[in-house]
């Protein structure tokens, strides 16, 4: 389907250079053949999780980025501006007059909380910033952990939790091959930690790990992995054969020798967390034994019983998923967690009037749920219903080009242009060839604005 | 011989779009690919033409012959889901 003719191009700003945000301006640009895509970033970096989320050892689904970065380029309607954050650096109001539409694909990046006594404690954090500061987000760099306790615990089964895990327990042997970043290299070479132990707060059958992510467990030789307080005996035959095949990759880790290693991973079932323990910092956790209740609607919830346990861990990490903040001048469904919307159209949850010409994209519309090509079909969705406006005459421009460059000038940020973040990439992977690593991130934002502004050289080496 | 999809599949669909035989499941059209962990290939019908592996913008896709021993696992897997899969559809 290709757009009518109009009088002018459509100039659409797409916010946030992640899977969702680059999956929509490629299926824009090649569903509509003069259409431009403005590809806005607070980072002057692309990737959103796949580059600052995704974890080291699986940093081959990294390429997914630079892949659909070209195809975006090859268009020659595409633009980067790195480095400048919408709300901040320009409003949204400012964002709408200059462009026919605009899509907010800007991701969820904060944690949910447990909500239980303890949580501030020193040693209690949340997943969603030791992911950002292992995968070296310059927001994240400064943060510091002690890994001189044992034992970690980490609440919650999804793969985020598994993540987590494998960074504590994979070692630095193996970490040393990756694009770890260098100071959580360096800080993970010196723990001491010995065993992760896993909380899922119901059973094997309700867990959200992926059967790669098992398997992944099953074929390591980095640690042994025991599972506790199981209840998959109450499970019948499973009708779904993803889940059928997740419990019987559950049922091969059980059965799975013992290996002499030194480092563990404990899955336990079945156990909420009631209460983070500690005085100065975190010396353990309380849990409670949990049943399965079947509600209503079919869903097996966890109920806490009344045993308890304490874990002692110096270390807690809360992995229960992920929760954003809306984007200034947007609408937000607090409960959700998604800014309202009808196929990508964003509405006032209140009157019900469409935003005209804002759409969203990926987490920020469906919430923190799918994986990376999950946001594909998200993605063309909400292109899809651009491009109906678009064609029913409802998206206008005020604006020409040479305003938005001015604006862009004038916006006071220091931005990064496309080639600015190839210099980037460069720089990154010069740094790990010369240590034996695929990369050596830049984590400081100064280092990597000087990266960025460096001239194009060194490519004939 | 077929061609096999690895657990680093992060969903994308690129294969999907190009197989000539429609032997990758489940589809984005189909039932359970919302939910899917990752997609996998009916080695029965894969006709060996390496448009998916081309396609796939992570190199998750190889050749059965190429499968190193630890990665041997996904040949199995691969047979058995993807034709649970169109037993579900
Ligand atoms: C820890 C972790 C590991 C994961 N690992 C995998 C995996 O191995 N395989 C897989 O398939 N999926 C994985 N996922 C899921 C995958 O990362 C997500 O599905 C996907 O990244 C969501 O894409 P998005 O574009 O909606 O958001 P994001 O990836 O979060 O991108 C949002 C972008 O918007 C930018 N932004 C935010 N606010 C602003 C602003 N105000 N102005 C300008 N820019 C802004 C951010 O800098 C960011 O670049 C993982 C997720 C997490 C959390
Ligand atoms: N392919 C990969 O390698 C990879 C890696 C990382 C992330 N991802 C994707 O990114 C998405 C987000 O992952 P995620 O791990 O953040 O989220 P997730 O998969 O939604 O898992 C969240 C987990 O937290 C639990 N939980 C929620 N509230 C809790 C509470 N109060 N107490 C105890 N447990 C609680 C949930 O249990 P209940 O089920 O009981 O609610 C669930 O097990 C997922 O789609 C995931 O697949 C993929
Ligand atoms: S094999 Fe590659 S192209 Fe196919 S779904 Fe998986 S990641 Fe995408
Ligand atoms: S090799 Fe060809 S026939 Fe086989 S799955 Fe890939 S695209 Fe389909």
């Amino acid at each position: 389907m290709s757009v009518p003719n109009q009088a002018a191009a459509l100039r659409v700003a797409i916010v946030g250079a992640g899977p969702s945000g680059l999956y929509a301006a490629v299926e824009l640009l090649r569903r509509d053949a003069r259409a431009t895509v403005e590809l806005y970033d607070r980072q002057p970096c692309f990737g959103g999780l796949v580059r600052s989320g995704v974890s080291p050892d699986h940093a081959e689904r990294r390429r997914v980025s630079a892949f659909y970065e070209r195809l975006a380029l090859a268009s020659g309607r595409f633009r980067f501006h790195g480095n400048v954050e919408i709300g901040e650096r320009i409003s949204h109001a400012d964002l709408c007059h200059h462009h026919d539409a605009v899509i907010y694909a800007s991701g969820l990046s904060a944690d949910r909380s447990l909500g239980i006594a303890g949580e501030d404690l020193p040693g209690s954090h949340a997943a969603s910033d030791f992911v950002a500061w292992y995968n070296g987000h310059p927001d994240h760099a400064q943060r510091h952990y002690d890994f001189d306790h044992e034992r970690a615990v980490v609440v919650g089964n999804g793969n985020v939790a598994l993540d987590v895990a494998r960074m504590l327990l994979l070692g630095a042997a193996r970490l040393r091959h990756t694009d770890i970043a260098e100071h959580a290299l360096q800080a993970l070479a010196g723990s001491r930690i010995r065993e992760v132990v896993i909380l899922g707060r119901r059973g094997p059958a309700q867990a959200s790990f992926t059967a790669p992510e098992l398997l992944e467990l099953i074929e390591q030789d980095e640690f042994e992995v025991v599972i506790e307080n199981d209840n998959s005996f109450q499970h019948p035959a499973e009708a779904d054969p993803g889940i059928a095949l997740r419990l019987r990759l559950f049922e091969e880790i059980r059965r799975r020798p013992g290996s002499a290693g030194a480092r563990r991973l404990v899955l336990r079932f079945l156990a909420t967390p009631l209460e983070i323990v500690g005085g100065e910092r975190v010396t353990a956790i309380r849990v409670a034994d949990n049943e399965l209740v079947a509600h209503a609607d079919g869903a097996l919830r966890a109920r806490a019983g009344t045993s308890t346990h304490v874990i002692d861990a110096g270390l807690v990490f809360r992995s229960v998923g992920y929760r954003g903040r809306p984007p200034a001048g947007l609408p937000f469904d607090a409960a959700t967690g998604v800014v309202p919307n009808r196929a990508g159209r964003v509405f006032d949850p209140r009157g019900g009037d469409q935003y005209r010409g804002v759409y969203v994209a990926g987490w920020l519309k469906r919430g923190p749920r799918g994986v990376i090509g999950s946001n594909k079909p998200c993605s063309r969705e909400t292109v899809d219903a651009l491009l109906q406006d678009a064609a029913a005459g409802k998206l206008e421009c005020v604006a020409d080009r040479d305003a938005l460059d001015a604006l862009l000038a004038e916006c006071g940020a220091d931005r990064v242009d496309y080639k600015g973040w190839k210099a980037i990439d460069e720089q990154e992977r010069l740094n790990g060839l010369a240590c034996g690593r695929p990369r050596v991130k830049l984590v400081e934002m100064t280092d990597l604005l000087a990266a960025a502004r460096a001239p194009a050289r060194r490519r004939a080496a | 011989m077929a061609y096999v999809i690895l657990g680093t599949c992060i969903n994308d669909a690129a294969c999907v779009d190009v197989c000539p035989v429609a032997c990758i499941h489940p589809a984005p059209a189909e039932a359970g690919f919302a939910t899917a962990d990752m997609l996998y290939i009916d080695p029965q019908i894969c006709i060996d033409c390496n448009a998916c592996a081309e396609a796939c913008p992570i190199n998750a896709i190889v050749r059965e012959q190429d499968l190193t021993p630890k990665l041997l696992r996904y040949k199995t897997l691969n047979a058995e889901m993807a034709l649970a899969r169109s037993k579900v559809a």
